[in-house]
This record gives C-alpha cells, structure tokens and sequence, in this order.
C-alpha cells in the first residue's frame, strides 16, 4: 500500500465516467450472440399459433429439404425435462411453469413447438417458416372476465402479504367525511430490453458452458443444472454483458435448457437467438392491472380508510403475479387498509416481474386517487401527501430505517417551480396547447441480501471478482469506486470481473438490492486484504437482524409539466423533474442515468405502451417495436433528476440503497395527474393516447 | 425469409425483360418494404432482380414540372430546394416518415407501392383476403385500431401507410410506367386501386411494369402547403391521422385547396369534395364544412371510431396551418 | 454460390454469401465484425445502423449482396488507431449509454447525422436521432454528447 493513502479523494461519491464505456462505444463489449466460437449451429425456434389445444401433426418434411439444416427438435424426438420447483432462497426460480415440447399440448400464443438447428442462421430461419404444423385449438382464456378462468387469492410475493387489512376498512370507509371511489387500468406492457434474449450453449464432455444475458447467473446455473442433472461445478454462466433486462432476464427460461439439448444432441455448439417477436410470446410481461380504490378522508385531507383492490391477469403456464397493492399500507399514514389481489389464469404468456413489479401500476392507482382526492377536498397535492406522511411502517409496525419523502416533494416542488401550477384546469393556455403540472410519489423497498466477494493482488493491480451483474446499472464502476476506496488506491488499479456463475455468489440484479448486497462483501473483502497483508482475500456480508426492526425503502416525489394539444389529443411531457431519497449515492453520473431512464420508462407507460391480445387467437398483436411503441428520442423534453442523500447505515455500511426501479414509480401518475390540471379530463386506463383525449 | 436468386441488370431494358421472363420475380430497389415482408414469410419471390443500378435517381426540374426518378431516395427528394420551395407538403411528408436511416434507403417508387402495416396481413398464420382471396379478415373482430375508415370493404379495410403518396396524390403526381411493351402514364389518384372484392390488387401496375418516375406538375396550391401527421408517439410512428393541405389565397378568398388523407384510407385519399367547398370561402368555419365534406362517408368501427373526429380536427388545423405559413 | 468484395471500414473482404444473406448477418456471421447489433431485424430499432457511401442505413434490411462496391462503416471503424473519436468520447463524458446494445448504432447514426449537416436545435438532433431506440432511455444524455459534437465540428 501507498504511503499516500491519507491524501487520497475517496472515489465513491464521484461522477465517474463509467469504466466499462470504452468497451461500449468501441462495440467491443461482447454480449451473447457476439461471442466467437468455432464450429458454431443456429438454432431458430418454431411457435405455436393458437393459445390453447393441442398439436395434431408436425410435418418437417420441406423444412428438412432446406440446405444446411441439421436436425429439427420437436415434442416428439426430444428428450424429458422437468421444470424445478421454484425456491427463491435456494437461487432457483423458472421464469414460468411450463416447461414446452415435453407433449403436444398447447396453453399460450406462441410456446415453443419446434427448434430448427443449422449451418447457418439463414438456413434455420427458412426452414423454420417451412414446418408445417397442424394444430386442434381448444377454448383459449383470453380475459379477466372469462368466466371459465379460474380465480385465486395468491397469499405473497416475496414475502410481501398480498391480503392483508388492519383496522376496520368498511366501517370506517362509510363514515368518513368525503370518499373516493374509483378503478385504474394499466395494460399489459413488454420489457423489451434492446438485446434479445440469447443462448450459446457448449458442451464439454458433460460439462456444460452458457453465455446468456443474464440477472441472476447463479441463478440460471442452479436452474440448468437441476434440469439436466449435472453438478453444479459442472455448469457455467457467462454473461459479462447483458443489453438490458428490466426483469426480463433475471428469472430462468426454457429457451436455454432448448439450446443446451440441442447442442448435446448435435454434439456441436448451438447458438439461439430470439426474436423481437419471441420476446413478446415468451420472456414474460407485465400484466394487465385493473385496480380499484377506494378512500376515505376527513375534511382536512387526513386518510381515514384505504382499501385497495387488484385484479391481475397472470397465466396457466406461469405463477407471476403483479402485486400492485403491495406499496398502499406503507406508503401513507391511515388507520385502516386493505389490500387484495385476484389473479385470473388464462391462456397468455407467462407475466414476469418488470422494472418495479407492484409499484409501478400500483403507484399509477394510488397516486392518481390521492390527487382526485385533493381535487376533491381542494387542497394542494403536496400539502395533502405531506398531511399524511407516515412517521413508522404502519403495516409493519416497524420505524423506517431512512425515510425522506417530504423532504423530496418540498424540495422538488421548489425546483420545479409549483407555485406556478395553473390553479385550475384549463386556466393557462399557450400557442394551441393547455399546461398542467403533476406531482406523485415514489417508492422502492431498500431490499439486501447476502453477497460474496474475492479479491486478488497481482503486483499494484487488483481484481475484484463477483457473480453479480451490471445490466446496464453501472455496477462494473461503483464495484471498482468501492474497491478503490477500501484498499486505498487509484481506481485505474482496479479491474472487475461479474457476470459469471464461477464467481462468488451474489443476488439477482433484480429488487434493485444488487448495491445494498454486493458492495459491503466487495468493501469487506477488500479491507481484509489491506488488513492481512496477503495477495488475496474474500469476504461474505449479510444483512443481519436489522431486517426485523426496520422497514427498508426509498422514496421520491416525481414532477411533471406537460402540454397538450387537445384538440388533437397529443400529449407531450415538456418538462420532469424526480427527486429521489436512496440513501448514499456512489456514482452519482450512473445513479442519474438510472433515474432518468426510469423515468423514460414511466413515460412509455404514461403515453403509449400498450400490449394489446387478439381476443380470438391470443396472439400478442404489438408484437414488434413498431407497434408495440416504447418512446423515441423526440418524445423526451427536459427531464433532470437530482437526490437528497442521507445514508442509510442501517441497511449496510455504506449507506446505499438501489436506484433501478424507482424512477419509473410514479411517473404515470404525476403526467395523469398533470393531465388533468391541464385539461379537466382525468384519465384512469393507460396509456394516455389521443383517441382518450378527443 | 426463403433462399432466392438475385440478378443485378445495369440496364432498364434487361430489367424489364428479365422481369417479364422470369417466373415469380419481383423487383428490390431500397428493400425496406420487400425485405421487411419477405422476413415476415408474407411473399417469397425466387428471383428479386435488383434495380438500384439503372440510371433512374435523376430529378428534373422545369418550368412545368419536377420530375423525380423512382430510384431517387426518399430523404433526398425531402431536402432537394425545389421540392421544400415549391411542394414542402412532399418534402414534409417524406420527413414525416419512418427514421432518417430507413429514407436515406427507401425509394420514392418503392414508396408508393408500400404495402399495409395491418398486422394481419403480416402474420401469414392470420387469415388476410388481401393475401388469399376468400379466406375472410381476422382484422374486423380483431385488433384495428390503426384500420382505413375511408375507402372500405366487407373484404378489407387496411389502412395505406405512406406518408409521401399522400401529399404526391394531392399534387396531382403522374407515374411514369415502362415494360418490355412500351411506357404509360397514368395519375397517382387513379393508380391506386380501392380493394373492393379483391384487395390483393392495390394499384394498377401490370406484371413486368416497372416505375421509373413520378412526375409533378406545378399548379395552384402547393407553394403554401404542409403535411401534418398525428400520431401516439412523437416520430418513427404511423399515422393515426395525417392531412396534405395546400391554399392559394386571392385576399382573403381561397381561389384553390388541395387536400389529402393518410392513416384513414386504404388508399392515399384526396379530399375533392372537401377542396370544391373551400373555392371561394374566408375564414376558419369553411375548414370544418370541409372537414365535414371530407369525411362524411366514413364508415368507423369498433377500434377506429376516433379516426372520424381527428381527422377532421386535423384537417382543420393543417388548413389553419397553411393558413399562417407553417 | 457466388464471391462478393465487401469493403468495410476500408478493408477489402471476399466471402461467399447468399443472396439472402442481410449486410447486418454477413458484418457479424461471416466476417466476424460484431460491433453493429442486431435488436429487431425489421428495420424497427436502429441498432444495426451502419453507413453505406457516408449514408446512415439501416443493415438489417439490406442485403449483403447489393453492397458490393460501398464504403461501409461500421462502429468498428469510428475510432482510429485506437484513439476514440470525439464523438465516443462525448458519449463516455455525457453518460450516453447505460447497458450499451444500442450504442453502435447510436453513435454510427451519429456520425451520419453530421455528415446531412441538417440538424442543429435540440428539437432537430431529438428528432434525427429518433431512429435509434433506447430502451435503457439514454436519450437525455445522448443528445446532450450528439450536441456537443455538433458544436465542436462546427455543422
């Protein structure tokens, strides 16, 4: 170590530029489908076109005629897998429950039925339009309403109580002084992460190699080697790069246990590539919320009763559900709340968890009915959130380790500019458009888990090595800033390497918890390699008891100005601004990004995601990106973000918290809400599109 | 997309010829749209003969007329300085379209012979009469929310998604036609076919005929001119509602309208009724009797209702547009 | 099957491809240049643009076949001899890019923006960019490198 040490600006806490950006903008960073690999085959995979019934024949005859082509997989000439049990804490959880091409039955648009393997990809591709496949379709389940789906009350989601009540909701919601009555949509929505999902599967005798874009590497590895029945130390996941997952990529799917068959099989390396269109039919979803609130007030904005109803679409091939009351009891103070989610199991793609599961469609709801209820009582919309804040976790009857949610909304409220909000709907008008401003809250539980880190000296360099994953998040740079500063030298001496299963273990890059978990294992290993002296050091940090005498989250106020044009019902977001609480800010250049692009994500919601089902087929008909619109660069105006920071220790010892997800939360509602300031039309269904607003 | 030949003549003459004696051929100039279906599985031609070497990406300009060779990109028609001087609703309307890197490789021939986004007759699996004749439409109890409300069918009702022949149709182009018989011109308007009973014809090109140009002549109402597009997201985007519009003004009086429709009809629509109604009129509540004029045989469905209001709120504003020079 | 010359980033190459090959699939099957990325293959995304002569396209949609006497650029061929163009170190500045599968293509439609000289305004580099989708939602920061480079090369 330096002499020097003393002297040394610590990193963390820097805007540095990220240190894998070189590798980017060079296109040198290697995702999945990029990496070499001798003697490679294309596999393309064939879907089912109907959402229920069964496959009468498969005739591969003319695919087989196309030069090039290896063999064809089907339910018939493929061997059996078993789908594990799912087991969150023991890291195996598949993506959906169906495992496909074990029989001819069929129980969503789109399942796998058949994969093609070639010498080239285009050979794949043209004999995989050739299979021919008849099919006998079945009554498919296509609606909340059929009333042939069958309908439950699922008790959790991740530890979350999905049912719960304290108090007495209904005595309390009829007496109150004014009420709210109201129901919120928001439709089914796509990751659609830039990178389609991807496998490279090798076989090494009965070792077996995957490079795939992944959340969770360990967890993958667990899933495949359950699958196959291999050991553990005999499966391997790469996955340095992953373009995007959003959710998407952090549970296991079946297109990778597909793969791996057919690269055992051919005895060659099989690389598979999903299409945009896959995407849609198989790599999870947000699905389709329809959400009733109801709340009761007292005169002066005091909630009284809350009680917040979900009914989810979720599918027979998968268990997801989206658990949008899941931030109600929490987020405000209110002597009496309910919450209660139906699932209806039909005939679709397996839903998945997607940026903020529960508190993205749930803050739409919650955070569009609170401002109706300002409207109502006509008092302002901050001053009514702050008129409710909760002081402890009320459900939980736990004190928030960190919670600064007021000082978010005044904050924001001041830099935005709200005392210039229109008064009134339709009160300020401008070149052809009517101006609004909408404010809503943000929330994201602070989740840690444990984690696992190692580091190694080789000479002054250090490399620092752990199975977590940076999807886009910057991990590869705050990992490097943690190191820097634990060890006391120049971040250029760092290297990382993540992304791979053979690392020491660390969570799913999901539940925005990757911060909170990896960086104190990386912060330990690193000390203890300063403190022994040796040449290498590893280190496993866990949350403690903390756990159970604190409630974890972060909180955010979202501000909007939009425009609307409402003669020809165009809405445009000119302005946002989202302030955040996350406790301890390691690279505040990434952190913003994040942010930015959560909301970014919001505004996709708000304005023009909508995954529409063909209500005959239950084919996803926006199943490409022209049609299914995620926003463009013109539909951003000025949009900043900025944090309050006040560490969080009690989570961990660097008072971090994650950033991923909570942007997105209640972006929907602040441009709802700044909707209707603008034009008096309050709109309860997403998206906002011109045809709502005419 | 299928194993093809692709020949690549450097002469019109030998394009022609090998398109006429070529079975099931078809020609490939930018791509976007042939290569886009054949990935799709929606045609799968065993020959594309390549057309991007004949010399036809000339544009003349005269006195009478601009005339644009097919193979002229269409973001080069967009920022060529007669066409923003004397027809910017042409060049609005090319920049309306797709994304700057699809218009640095679309054709303005290609461009008018584009073929519907109605997702099912994308989706071979679907049943599409414009694809096979009789096997009905998936699109009328389905998803349409982006249908034709103009110009319909019990048979089809998929909108036309060009940008560019909507505002070429109202600028009265010509299309310039040759085939190893001879040449032919014939107006853009009546080029295109409504699909009637038989929607898998969608114009009137002949098999072996090839587009080499499409000419516009200059007349009244199209220096003052604009193309509006609505649409849900701010560009890279179909339309939901488009409108060409063009006045000339003597005063006050609107001495000449040109008016036409996109994202409504199932073909580039031009408004004729809604332009007589204006000649003559001052003042903004002649632009809703147009609008009203314009759409009046509208036939909304479930999903497209709203199209009928927004169109003719847009063609309101596209007029009061024009109006004050934007 | 037929030989075709590719030229790409100023190298001559000669690979036997089909006719139904894209430029998109032979750049990264055949000769190995997997920089451009491949996110939807219907021309929908962006992410596989290239310029061919100068001009931004999209290679997806292209087929490798009707390339054969371009200049193509791929992102591969940005920097020079190691060293990043200002337009990539902007990018690494302004944050423009967070997982990075759409970067190739942003910077490579980029560099064909400066070369149409048109877009000048925020408004204008907003919208000329909005060929290139990005999901991680860069795009603040993306205009803000675009911009930077469009002062600095003077267009």
């Amino acid at each position: 170590m330096t002499a020097a040490v003393t002297e040394r600006t610590p990193v963390v806490g820097t805007p540095i530029d990220r240190v894998d950006g070189r590798l980017k903008v060079t296109g040198q960073a290697q995702y999945t489908a990029d990496t070499p690999v001798e003697h490679v085959a294309y596999a393309v995979m064939v879907t089912s076109t109907i959402a229920r019934g069964k496959i009468v024949s498969i005739d591969t005859t003319a695919a087989g005629e196309v030069h090039g082509v290896l063999k064809i997989f089907t339910h018939e000439n493929s061997p059996r897998f078993t789908q594990p049990e799912s087991d969150f804490m023991k890291a195996i959880v598949p993506a959906q429950t169906l495992m496909p091409m074990q029989n001819p039955e069929i129980v969503h648009y789109g399942q796998q039925v058949a994969v093609v393997v070639a010498e080239t990809y285009e050979a794949a591709r043209a004999a995989a339009a050739r299979v021919r496949i008849a099919y006998e379709p079945g009554h498919a389940l296509l609606s909340i309403d059929d009333p042939k789906a069958q309908r439950t009350k699922p008790e959790q989601f991740f530890g979350s109580a999905l049912q719960t009540e304290r108090g007495d909701v209904d005595k309390h919601l009829a007496a109150a002084a004014v009420t709210l009555d109201e129901r919120y949509t928001t439709p089914t929505q796509f990751h659609n992460p830039m990178e389609p999902h991807a496998t490279l599967a090798q076989w090494n005798g009965d070792k077996l190699t995957i490079h795939e874009p992944s959340q969770w590497v360990k967890g993958l590895q667990n899933y495949v080697a359950a699958v196959f029945n291999l050991p553990l130390e005999d499966v391997h996941i790469i996955s340095p790069f992953v373009g995007g997952g959003f959710g998407s990529k952090g549970f296991s799917f079946p297109h990778t246990i597909l793969a791996a068959m057919a690269a055992r099989d051919l005895k060659r390396p099989v690389k598979l590539v999903l299409t945009r269109t896959q995407l849609f039919e198989q790599t999870g979803n947000r699905p389709r919320t329809e959400q009733h609130l109801r709340i009761g007030a007292q005169k002066d904005g005091k909630l009284v009763a809350m009680d917040h109803a979900s009914t989810i679409g979720t599918s027979v091939a998968g268990w997801f559900v989206e658990p949008s009351g899941r931030i109600t009891p929490m987020l405000y103070s209110c002597p009496n709340v309910r919450i209660s989610h139906e699932a209806a199991w039909l005939n679709t793609p397996a839903p998945g968890p997607m940026r903020a599961p529960g508190e993205t469609p749930g803050t739409f709801a919650l955070e569009s009915a609170i401002d109706e209820l300002a409207v109502k009582l006509d008092i302002d919309p901050i001053e009514l959130r702050v008129r409710n804040d909760a002081t402890q976790d009320e459900e939980e009857k736990l004190p928030f380790s960190s919670r600064h949610l007021v000082e978010c909304l005044r904050l924001g409220a001041v830099r935005f500019g709200w005392k210039d909000r229109p008064r009134k709907p339709r009160e300020y008008h401008e070149y052809r458009e009517y101006v609004g401003y909408g404010v809503a809250c943000a929330t994201f539980p602070g989740l840690r888990s444990p984690a696992s880190a190692r580091v190694r000296r080789d000479k002054d360099r250090f490399l620092i090595e752990v199975a977590t994953h940076d999807i886009g998040t910057g991990m590869y740079s705050i990992i490097a800033q943690v190191a820097a500063d634990a060890l006391g030298v120049g971040i250029e001496h760092i290297e990382v390497r993540i992304g791979d299963s053979a690392l020491p273990p660390a969570p799913v890059a999901g539940g925005s918890m990757s911060t909170a978990s990896v960086m104190p294992a990386v912060q330990a290993a690193c000390l203890k390699l300063r403190e022994n002296g040796a040449n290498e050091a590893e280190a496993s940090t866990a949350p403690g008891d903390e756990q159970g005498r604190y409630s974890f989250h972060s909180f955010g106020a979202q501000f909007v100005e939009v425009r609307v044009d409402e003669t020809l019902g165009r809405v445009r977001v000119a302005r946002a601004l989202g302030v955040f609480d996350c406790g301890k800010i390691i690279n505040p250049k990434t952190t913003r990004s994040q942010f930015l692009g959560g909301m970014v994500f919001g505004i996709g919601m708000a304005l023009m995601e909508d995954g529409v089902f063909d209500p005959r087929s239950g084919r996803v008909m926006t199943d490409n990106l022209a049609d299914y619109r995620i926003p463009v660069n013109a539909d951003i105006g000025e949009i900043e973000a900025i944090t309050v920071e006040h560490p969080d220790f009690l989570l961990n010892p660097l008072g971090a918290r994650g950033v991923g997800e909570i942007g997105t939360t209640g972006v929907a509602a602040a441009i709802a809400n700044a909707v209707y300031n603008a034009t008096g039309k309050r709109i309860r269904e997403l998206p906002i599109t011109p045809d709502k607003l005419l | 997309m299928q194993a093809f030949d692709l020949l690549q003549p450097t002469d019109t003459g030998e394009a022609l010829k090998l398109i006429a004696q070529t079975q099931d051929a078809a020609f490939i100039a930018g791509g976007t749209n042939v290569v886009d279906l054949m990935k799709c599985g929606v045609t799968s031609p065993s020959t594309l003969v390549d057309i991007t070497r004949l010399p036809l990406d000339s544009i003349e300009v005269n006195s009478k007329h601009i005339r644009i060779g097919a193979l002229v990109r269409n973001s080069d028609v967009a920022q060529h300085p007669d066409v923003i001087e004397s027809f910017p609703m042409l060049s609005r309307a090319f920049l309306a379209g797709a994304s700057p890197q699809l218009r640095n490789m679309a054709t303005v021939g290609g461009n008018v012979l584009q073929r519907t986004r109605c997702p099912y007759f994308r989706d071979p699996a679907a049943a599409c009469n414009k694809r096979h004749a009789g096997d009905g439409c998936d699109a009328f109890e389905g998803y349409h929310r982006m249908h034709a409300i103009l110009g319909t069918s019990d048979a089809c009702f998929a909108t036309h998604p060009s940008d560019a022949a909507v505002a070429l149709v109202a600028l009265d182009a010509i299309v310039d036609i040759q085939s190893s018989s001879g040449s032919r011109r014939i107006s853009l308007d009546e080029f295109y076919t409504l699909p009637g009973e038989t929607p898998a014809i969608e114009n009137d090109l002949k098999p072996g005929e090839l587009i080499v140009a499409i000419e516009i002549p200059r007349g009244r109402a199209h220096r003052h001119s604009t193309y509006l597009k609505v649409r849900d997201r701010a560009s890279y985007e179909f339309a939901l509602v488009s409108v060409a519009a063009g006045l000339e003004f003597d005063g006050d009086r609107i001495d000449a309208a040109r008016i036409a429709l996109g994202g409504v009809g199932t073909i580039p629509w031009r408004a004729r009724g809604a332009e007589e109604a204006l000649v003559g009129t001052s003042g903004d509540s002649a632009y809703e009797k147009a609008a009203e004029i314009a759409l009046k045989h509208a036939i909304p469905r479930r999903d497209n209702a709203f199209k009928v209001e927004l169109a003719k709120r847009a063609i309101v504003r596209a007029l009061e547009m024009v109006r004050q020079g934007q | 099957m037929p030989q075709l010359k590719l030229k790409v980033n100023g190298q001559a190459h000669s690979v036997e491809l089909e006719p139904n090959v894209t430029l998109l699939d032979a750049l990264r099957e055949r000769l190995g240049l997997v920089g451009t990325k491949k996110g939807c293959d219907f021309g929908q995304c962006g992410a596989c643009t290239v310029l061919v002569d100068g001009r931004r396209v999209l290679s997806c949609l292209s087929l490798a076949m009707m390339h054969a006497n371009a200049e193509i650029t791929t992102i591969e061929g940005v920097a020079t001899n190691g060293s990043l163009h200002p337009l990539q170190q902007a990018f690494i500045e302004h944050d423009a890019f967070q997982c990075g599968f759409c970067t190739s293509g942003q910077i490579v439609s980029a560099l064909g923006l400066l070369n149409e000289g048109h877009a000048h305004t925020d408004g204008e580099i907003r919208e000329a960019m909005s060929g290139n989708l990005c999901r991680c939602g860069a795009y603040s920061n993306i205009l803000a490198a675009v911009r930077q480079e469009v002062r600095r090369a003077g267009i």
